[in-house]
């Protein structure tokens, strides 16, 4: 796997997209304005009401690489050690380049305990997905993660 | 009737968060999907999850879930819920062209 050579350029695109991830790199980047689509970044908002989102203290757990597109495991929670103040109100994920910018949009109530969900989802393809949690006391936090996605979801008909 | 799996990790303790997970068959047509004669599948979709907890006094929101057509078919979902005594779970999911099905599960703290 580590032979790119013997390689086309696209496998070898793939193979180092792997590479990264094996060695531990994780491809997480500030859901900054500037780097999120404007589709995207306005589903965002509207789940933060007006509040500005900003990166960090959710926990989004993925595959960093998708064999199959049809049902991806993911995972939302906060970060271990956050304050006992910061009580999570609502959670959402979304993504860049489905259909619909939605994915799912969870609310705790008060015996919840813990602010955290699992599910399985569809990717069309290679894409960012964004986790949004609103505390509280008003304030989003943002995870962005990038995935890279091989067989993709919503594309073939049914046979 | 969708066949549905609810689990409860560990046996319930007051006051101590657990994970609940639950399934169900549901084929989650995103709408988006042509058949086999070309003609896009109506959309049929589990929309609104809902878990609550009733202790025979009144009723608590423990988690809720609005599903878009990214969630996978047979959507599973996973939450943490804290018993604060015995009573018992409610469990409702709501779809499009009417669905609707409602689970009770019985909780008996340790």
């Amino acid at each position: 796997m580590r032979r790119p050579d013997s390689f086309s350029r696209s496998r070898r695109l793939v193979l180092v997209a792997g590479a990264g991830m094996a060695s531990g790199v994780v491809h997480v980047r500030p859901a900054n304005a500037a780097e999120l689509p404007a589709d995207l970044l306005a589903a965002v908002q509207a789940f933060a009401q007006g509040a500005a989102v900003r990166e960090g203290r959710v926990v989004l757990d993925i595959a960093q690489l998708v064999d199959n597109g049809n049902a991806v495991p993911v995972r939302v929670a906060m970060e271990a050690g956050l304050p006992a103040a910061t009580a999570v109100r609502a959670m959402a994920l979304f993504n860049e380049r489905n259909p619909q910018r939605e994915v799912v949009a969870a609310q705790f109530g008060p015996l919840s305990g813990q602010p955290e969900f699992s599910t399985r989802i569809r990717l069309a393809t290679s894409q960012k997905l964004v986790a949004v949690a609103r505390l509280q006391d008003g304030s989003c936090w943002s995870r962005t993660v990038d995935v890279v996605v091989t067989l993709a979801a919503c594309i073939e008909a049914e046979s | 009737m969708a066949r549905t799996r609810i689990s409860l990790q560990g046996n319930p303790v007051r006051g101590v968060p657990m994970e609940i997970r639950t399934m169900i068959a549901h084929a989650m047509e995103t709408g988006y999907r042509p058949g086999a004669d070309g003609a896009v599948i109506a959309r049929n979709l589990i929309r609104r999850f809902r878990c609550s907890f009733d202790d025979g006094t009144r009723i608590e929101p423990v988690f809720e879930a609005e599903l878009f057509p990214a969630v996978a078919a047979n959507p599973y979902i996973a939450f943490h819920f804290t018993p604060p005594g015995n009573g018992s779970l409610r469990f409702v999911w709501e779809g499009d062209q009417g669905f609707v099905q409602t689970e009770t599960l019985d909780v008996r703290v340790a």
